[in-house]
């Protein structure tokens, strides 16, 4: 294997695994506080046993992102230290910040999941709203410093040196605001729609079980706002990669030549030789509209880079294709769930509805890998967008292959523990809990 | 400003050794504390050990965003050290938290323990390694060279080793000095009291093991330590703390050795800072990587002290409360003291 390619999957690897228990870490502490502030209100005994149950979970699932996490600090210059060189001292900023937030999250959570008969009832609630603000805080700060990859701004590159370097301006790039708009909505389809699914599976074997009721109508009333609110943010995405990086826009929409109008091009296979999209749907002039806001305007099509420059055709669109479908059927399951809540309660305990939302499981988190797919390898070759290529990163040690294989194997054989470890975990419910018990036992 | 960024940097290393020390050094000192002595360990370490674990990524967000190529030049010289050190630490703190939070006990008990306490040795051997490394100068800054040379020969020698297992008996003393007060009943804190004073043997003949093995490798550590009144300084008082801590030993008070320890530790790490200053990596051919010549631009040393300053506003408070709701409050140790009396 390639060097470079190792490297780059290796990031990939561990990205795309840390951003799972990332996403856990940001909204469960929201889901848990809420649940806690419930109980505070109802006294009703439900909704401390849920705010419980899940807290041990979350505690499995917030040390592996915390150690995951670690190595991703490592890692960053372990593979690419050609980019840490220089990009360290422009985007230290936000990863400090980043460094700090995660600090609170983790000693705050520390308070809560082992606070409970230790603190006041009250202090014990607010330690669980300081993880969930530290958490989304530190998750909009790391983003800010890869949307910086995507827009690099606050420094002026010269003869292969950083001049004149502005921190505060690179962090505050062009891409900050909408990337991290995206990702946070993300964190909480993902996790709500996970979280749901699995408690409508269970409610399926027992439809009466008050605990898993409730934590299904938690954790949907979070994912299905998020859900509803996600595409706006995407359109704002699309609407700022169609300024910035149009080459990313092209591949991900495999728009091969440049189009005005242009058509929106849904699903099908890029051939990179006759430089067409086989068995594609096209929508006449949507992707103008979607891109530019008007009907009539001209989309930037791959064409008009170098072919050195462009970036994978064939996975950035696949994978946007994939991003945006789940998203969408994601988004329509919140609008039934607003709508049979408000019109039509009795559809919510249907045996079709539990089974359509169980199914919806893996769907968010589907979407987050697929989405960081497309804004990372949507902006090969390049590390730093226009500044420096992937290539000219990547560490010089050789047999870099050897720690991508050690690393996927030992996340591999992690997440299979933890698959393992959740259901045991989840088995033992019942006997923690006495709002978990059936009813009929 | 930049003094500033060094003195944080040097806390953070400080009470990452301290705080991440005794969690490594409680899964070293669990392999001798038998079946009861993981109880007591898991319950000690559960709630801090995150917390005690976000000093080192402090530690390297300082040093990328301040000190870049220090950051780049080990990050290649040291791969392989370092992505040990990595594994090591996915491995330790999952093995731990599928331990702590998994249902039943039985076979798969057995094998969290075992990658729990292999991982616990096995990480400080290699920070410690890395560490050494970064002393030793062996590290090239050119890439030209054998793979051999360039990425085995700096840290793989007997200087290296040494240091790694100086750096583990340090954490597992540190660790057992910790839970001497965290023991429940007075046998155990027996064994807690015979087990620091078996680290503190172990830690001293490492500590000379390094500067003799430095000699060896022509890196005279001696002459340096003698050449700074600093680091005399600290070390004699590191040496003069030892009866104060065996005459502890026999009268257990939790805040005093846990100060007594917290003190040694902190003075033994400015020694070493001070034969160090301002080098950061020494180099093969003598381009060593300073403090001076690595340091980030203006602009950067001053956002970065806000952020840490902000931060640390809000760390130190939060970081204390979370010791006082488990630490300090605990209640327990009175009660034991009087029944060794």
């Amino acid at each position: 294997m390639d060097d470079l390619v190792a490297a780059r999957l290796q990031m990939a690897i561990s990205l795309g695994w840390h951003i799972v228990f990332a996403c856990i870490g940001m909204t469960m502490p929201v889901l848990m506080a809420f649940s806690e502030w419930k109980w505070l209100r109802t006294g009703k005994q439900v909704y401390i046993d849920v705010a419980k149950a899940w807290s041990k979970g979350v505690a499995i699932f917030f040390a592996v992102g915390a150690v995951s996490g670690t190595v991703l600090s490592f890692e960053l210059g372990l593979l690419f230290p050609g980019f840490m060189k220089h990009a360290g001292a422009i985007i230290g900023m936000p990863f400090s910040w980043e460094g700090t937030a995660f600090f609170v999250e983790a000693i705050a959570l520390g308070i809560f999941l082992y606070g409970w008969d230790r603190l006041n009832k009250w202090a014990h609630w607010l330690s669980g709203v300081v993880v969930g603000i530290s958490g989304v805080m530190s998750g909009i700060f790391v983003v800010s410093a890869n949307a910086w990859m995507n827009s690099p701004a606050g420094f002026t590159w010269q003869n292969g040196k950083a001049i004149n370097i502005d921190p505060v301006a690179a962090m505050f790039n062009d891409a900050w605001f909408s990337q991290a708009l995206h990702m946070t909505l993300a964190a909480f389809v993902a996790t709500s729609f996970a979280v749901a699914g699995v408690h409508a599976f269970l409610l399926l074997k027992n439809r009466t079980n008050a605990f898993h009721r409730t934590a299904v109508r938690i954790a949907l009333s979070f994912g299905a706002v998020a859900a509803f609110l996600q595409p706006i943010s995407g359109d704002i995405s699309a609407k700022d990669i169609a300024e910035r990086q149009p080459a990313k826009l092209a591949a991900l929409e495999a728009l091969y030549h440049t189009s005005q109008p242009a058509d929106l091009i849904i699903g099908g296979i890029p051939n990179n030789e006759t430089q067409e999209v086989d068995y594609a749907i096209h929508i006449p002039a949507m992707l103008s509209f979607l891109a530019h806001g008007d009907f009539d305007a001209k989309v930037t099509g791959l064409d008009k880079f170098p072919e050195a420059e462009r970036p994978p055709v064939l996975v950035t669109h696949f994978a946007f294709q994939i991003m945006v479908a789940c998203g969408f059927l994601l988004a329509f399951a919140g609008l039934l769930y607003f709508i049979f809540s408000a019109r039509w309660q009795a559809v919510l305990e249907k045996k079709w509805w539990l089974t359509f939302i169980a199914c919806l499981t893996p769907l968010g988190f589907i979407a987050v890998e697929a989405g960081w797919t497309v804004t990372e390898v949507g902006r090969q070759p390049w590390i730093i967008y226009g500044v420096m290529k992937t290539e000219d990163a990547v560490s010089p040690i050789p047999g870099l292959q050897f720690s991508f294989y050690m690393i996927t194997g030992i996340y591999l054989l992690l997440t299979l523990i933890l698959i393992w470890l959740m259901r045991r975990q989840i088995a033992t419910v019942p006997t923690y809990y006495p709002s978990a018990r059936n009813i009929n036992e | 400003m930049l003094q500033l960024i060094i003195i944080i940097l040097g806390v953070a290393f400080i009470l990452y050794t301290l705080l991440g020390g005794a969690d490594f050094g409680a899964g070293i000192v669990e392999t001798f504390a038998g079946r009861k002595g993981e109880k007591t360990i898991s319950k000690a370490i559960a709630p801090v050990w995150e917390a005690n674990h976000v000093w080192l990524i402090l530690a390297i967000v300082i040093l990328f965003t301040a000190f870049p190529l220090v950051y780049s030049t080990i990050s290649i010289a040291l791969h392989i050290p370092l992505m040990i050190v990595l594994i090591g630490i996915v491995l330790r703190g999952s093995s731990f938290t599928f331990r702590h939070y998994d249902v039943a006990h039985g076979i798969t008990h057995k094998y969290y323990t075992a990658f729990f306490q292999i991982s616990s040795f096995m990480t400080p051997v290699f920070l410690g390694i890395t560490l050494g490394a970064m002393i030793l100068g062996d590290i090239s800054v050119e890439n030209t060279g054998s793979f051999y040379g360039l990425y085995v020969q700096p840290w793989f020698n007997i200087f290296c080793l040494v240091m790694g297992l100086f750096t583990a008996s340090l954490f597992g003393y540190i660790a057992a000095v910790f839970l001497i007060s965290e023991a429940t009943y007075p046998v155990e804190q027996e064994r807690y009291i015979r087990l620091s004073k078996m680290f503190l043997l172990l830690t001293f003949v490492m500590g000379l093991l390094v500067f003799t093995t430095a000699e060896l490798k022509n890196h005279h550590l001696f002459d340096a330590f003698f050449n700074s009144r600093l680091s005399i300084a600290a070390f004699s008082a590191v040496i003069l703390l030892i009866p104060f801590i065996l005459y502890l030993f026999r009268h257990p008070h939790t805040l005093y050795l846990r100060a007594a320890i917290g003190l040694q530790v902190t003075l033994v790490m400015l020694g070493w800072f001070a034969i160090q200053f301002p080098i950061l990596v020494y180099e093969r051919h003598g381009h060593h990587l300073t403090f001076y010549n690595t340091q980030a631009p203006a602009a950067t040393l001053y956002q970065l002290l806000i952020a840490l300053f902000a931060g640390l506003l809000l760390i130190i408070p939060s970081f204390y409360f979370l010791f006082k709701v488990f630490k300090i409050n605990n209640g327990q140790n009175s009660s034991l003291r009087q029944t060794r009396h």
